[in-house]
């Protein structure tokens, strides 16, 4: 497709002289090996590409703890506004007082849905709010004059968790899950101590289980001094019913591209503002949207924040989209989301528990855990079906994750999925679990139908090959 | 309600079919006494148009620099985005998809990072990239911890004339790990100051981490300070604008070890400064330390070409407390843009952009040089960008500017205190004509 002379832009005016007024050693010496293509074929190339993708407008994607919802198109026409896409980061105050509006209004939405006092939006995606919470706790106990270095977190977290805790330097301490999938609290009682900075749950938890005893649980945590911290994945089970703040969280993130169904992007961007207490709110990293009678200025000058985290304000055009869809939805629509989301998992909970058994039980939030251990005796591994389930045009669920389900199969369907769809990937899993038994190599050899097959990912990981060979 | 396909018939039956009466039960798990019985304080929904409406009329009291005469850059610019980019980028096939865990049904994806990683790696010479960074400031930062890690030191030195965006976001995290920070000052020419460099130079130093061009716009010499940095056992980390390298040396080309950069120029809008993407790229040697996802060719079963994420185990969903970083999400979408963008230009294109810059502020910079009273502060050589010095405080010149719709650029006072208060930051790229240029000098001519 690439070939000398093709060009796919071209930019007004005479050809711009070579840099003539720097010294050669400046200058680069060899070419950086771009293709020469026409426009149409950029195109068609990315266009051929595309096609290849499992996507949410194409198709369900029940992939748990991913909140895989349908985006909106208006928030796509109202991010790309000149008058919010065009602004430079720099400009002042008075030539982006829309923008710091945004940022005002958002936070204070935010607020109002999960019972927190003050929220950023400086931060990314969740992992980078982790972050920033685990740097406002060592800041607030460094205030204190303590030196508390442990963070516990439940063996059924996500990764990130004890990574960002490991960041900020904590050392991470896993506390076992009991037998109901609820944080054990006689566990809890006998880990936490006088040197434990931070508890990180995540409710509901990965199971798509509501940790029943959260207020004694946040009780003990905080007996002991201890700052307690949500992970907000998982928010959209709780939309209009229930606040985070309310059950007595400190700390949390919120993942924008999940609950308010900003675009994943293929990996990003995402939006993982920080909420926060009172008492924590100046440790937030700046800047700051001050509101002064009608008036928005940003405040740089915090000084006891933890610092910048973001180059400047963090992923305006994305949280721009989230405000946007809480615009549409107000205080209804997002108790809507909540109740719909959980009646869809626990529809499909209840349909698939006795082929795929839920080992936590088929009540759940938005989300559940199933098991594909039962076909471990066909040879049949949950990959398996993960791979199988590719070749009817759906995306897996989560598997292998929660790490203390075997051969987990994590499912969170979402509010956006017709009764139809569910009854059809519903027929879909009965169909495999009867191929697992009958042919299980149909399932070993899955997927059939895709684009490409099974990848040879012992290669790729011993002898990656990251480029492309550069070719003239 | 907007977006949700449900019946109130479809929910009964499905009520039913799990045994439930209400859909208020779904919600039992929850204590009682935290059930919220009263609705949000956040309003009621509105309708589409009500909502464009809404936005609409907040978007207009903003003036974006994007629909000004503008000079602002300070690591942002205002570069023309081609359409092919927005209408690709829009294509729900890839902005609606999500991490590619799935790689047979995420080829479209994957090869994209995949020509992604390609495409920055040979714009910076080194033969490794990840997938992307959430900005230039995170990557500019997590380059410093990933050269802490390798080399087991905690002395990062950097150069004051770096993006103080950067720094800032460095410092934050610098924090959290207990590093150290030196800061060495810039010379007249306004570049880093070799000798006081040389002077912080010893065996507990993990990296030296410099910027080219600068943040005052003027470019480095990294090679005149590779051999001392090496002799110390010390990384080198650059920090590069991408489209310099159309131009100017790559950081591979001067042995480099890590290069990072801000990424906003390949495509994508300013956006009020978010999102934006970060690039970082490294010599193979540290590739099982680089942080973020990578993407791997590989074949299928059939033997048929294929693209895999690969080395997870750096990775936070494997690794947990032992990963490289926590990073998870990333900026794919802003990847794509960038891959088409560089593809879109390709070789001829993107040579042409850096020279037109480079042209076009050399033009700025040798009028506003001829304007009585105004000069430039270095002398050091420069691309696109550099730091004009004024008969008056800058933030004058800036506020009479901008009464006729230009953004003159950054008063550099803004971070580097009183001293620098007649100091200007001014950027030029594709997007300015000599007839902005006169509009400008006629500001400058009014203002002395």
């Amino acid at each position: 497709m690439s070939k000398k002379g093709r060009r796919g832009y071209r930019f007004a005016g005479e050809p711009a002289a070579a840099p003539t007024s720097v010294s050669d050693e400046y200058l680069r010496r060899d070419r950086p090996g771009l293709p020469h293509v026409s426009e149409p074929g950029v195109v068609r190339h990315f266009i051929e590409l595309s096609i290849l993708n499992h996507h949410i407008d194409k198709n369900l994607y029940p992939l748990g703890s991913c909140t895989m919802k349908y985006n909106p198109k208006v928030n796509e026409d109202v991010a790309a506004m000149l008058g919010f896409s065009g602004l430079h980061p720099e400009q002042s105050d008075a030539d982006t007082q829309g923008a710091l509006e945004v940022i005002h209004a958002l936070e204070e939405k935010l607020c109002a849905i999960a019972g927190m006092d003050a929220f950023s939006l400086s931060t990314a995606a969740g992992a980078h709010g982790e972050l920033v919470g685990m740097l406002i706790a060592k800041k607030y106990f460094a205030d204190r004059g303590e030196n508390r270095h442990k963070v516990l977190v439940p063996d059924s977290a996500h990764g990130t968790n004890p990574a960002s805790a490991h960041m900020v330097g904590y050392t991470n301490h896993s506390i076992p899950s009991g037998e109901n999938g609820e944080v054990d609290l006689d566990v809890l009682r006998e880990t936490i101590d006088e040197d434990t900075a931070v508890l990180m749950l995540t409710v509901p938890n990965t199971l798509g289980i509501f940790e029943s005893q959260i207020g004694e649980i946040l009780k003990i945590a905080h007996d002991h001094g201890v700052l307690c911290y949500m992970d907000g994945a998982n928010l959209n089970a709780l939309l209009g019913r229930a606040r985070p703040g309310d059950f007595g969280f400190d700390i949390m993130h919120i993942n924008l591209h999940k609950t308010f169904s900003t675009p994943h992007g293929g990996g990003g961007p995402g939006s993982g503002p920080v909420g926060v207490k009172k008492e924590l709110a100046k440790y937030l990293p700046g800047p700051r949207v001050r509101k002064d009678g009608g008036e928005f200025h940003l405040d740089r000058k915090n000084p006891n924040s933890i610092g910048f985290i973001h180059s400047y304000f963090g992923n305006f055009g994305i949280y721009l989209r989230a405000l946007t869809y809480i615009t549409r939805h107000g205080a209804e629509g997002l108790k809507r989301i909540s109740a719909t989301a959980n009646l869809n998992a626990n529809y499909l909970a209840n349909a698939l528990g006795d082929l795929y058994p839920i080992p936590y039980g088929k009540r759940c939030m938005h989300e559940f855990v199933a098991s594909g251990e039962q076909y471990r005796k066909y040879g049949v591994k949950t990959l398996d079906i993960a791979k199988r389930l590719l070749d009817f045009g759906y995306h897996a669920p989560t598997i292998y994750f929660p790490l203390i389900v075997s051969e987990a199969l994590m499912i969170e369907p979402t509010e956006t999925e017709s009764k139809e769809t569910l009854d059809r990937f519903i027929d879909v899993m009965k169909q495999i679990a009867k191929e697992a038994a009958e042919n299980p190599e149909l399932l070993r050899s899955a997927p059939h139908e895709t684009p490409v097959r099974r990848l040879d990912e012992v290669t790729a990981n011993r002898k990656p090959i990251l480029t492309a060979p550069l070719q003239e | 309600m907007p977006y949700i396909y449900h019946t109130d018939e479809e929910r009964r039956e499905m009520l039913d079919a799990i045994g439930l009466e209400s859909e208020d039960q779904l919600f039992t798990q929850i204590p009682e006494a935290f059930r919220l019985t009263e609705p949000l304080a956040i309003g009621t929904g509105l309708s589409e148009y009500e909502t464009v409406q809404h936005f609409q009329e907040i978007a207009s009291r903003n003036n974006p620099a994007g629909g000004m005469t503008s000079f602002l850059g300070g690591g942002i610019y205002d570069h023309i985005v081609p359409s092919v980019i927005k209408h690709l980028a829009g294509r729900s096939e890839f902005y609606t998809a999500y991490t590619p865990y799935q790689a047979e049904v995420s080829q479209g994806t994957l090869q994209v990072i995949f020509e992604y990683q390609s495409l920055i790696s040979r714009l910076t010479g080194l033969p490794v990239a990840n997938a992307s960074m959430y900005d230039g400031a995170t990557a500019f930062a997590e380059a410093a911890l990933m050269a802490a890690k390798v080399t087991r030191r905690s002395r990062i030195v950097h150069s004051t004339n770096i993006n103080p965006r950067f720094v800032g976001v460095l410092k934050t995290y610098a924090t959290a790990q207990d590093l150290q920070l030196i800061a060495i000052p810039h010379s007249d020419s306004g570049d880093i100051d070799r000798d006081s460099l040389l002077a912080e130079l010893g065996d507990e130093v993990a990296a030296v981490l410099v910027q080219t061009p600068n943040y005052f716009g003027v470019l480095e010499a990294p090679w005149k300070i590779r051999e001392a940095i090496t002799n110390v056992g010390a990384l080198l980390v650059v920090a590069v604008d991408p489209c310099s390298l159309s131009i100017f040396r790559s950081p591979g080309d001067y042995g480099a070890d890590i290069a990072v950069g801000e990424g906003q120029i390949l495509g994508n809008d300013m956006s009020f400064g978010g999102p934006l993407l970060g690039f970082m790229a490294c010599k193979q040697k540290f590739v099982r330390s680089l942080p973020g996802r990578l993407v791997s060719e590989t074949t299928d079963v059939d033997g048929k070409r294929a693209f895999t994420l690969t080395l997870q185990t750096r990775e936070q969903h494997i690794r947990r407390e032992k990963a490289t970083s926590n990073i998870c999400t990333n900026q794919g979408l802003l990847a794509l843009k960038s891959t088409v963008y560089m593809a879109l230009l390709g070789e001829t294109g993107f040579h042409e952009l850096g020279k037109i810059c480079h042209a076009r502020a050399h033009e700025l910079a040798s009028m506003i040089e001829a304007s009585p009273g105004y000069s430039l502060r270095f002398d050091g050589p420069y691309f696109r960008e550099f730091v004009v010095r004024c008969p008056v405080d800058a933030t004058t010149v800036i506020s009479e500017a901008r009464k006729v719709g230009i953004l003159a650029g950054i008063p550099l006072s803004k971070f580097y205190g009183s001293n620098a208060k007649n100091d200007l930051l001014v950027a030029v790229t594709e997007k300015r004509t000599t007839q902005d240029f006169e509009a400008f000098g006629s500001v400058l001519k009014n203002v002395s």
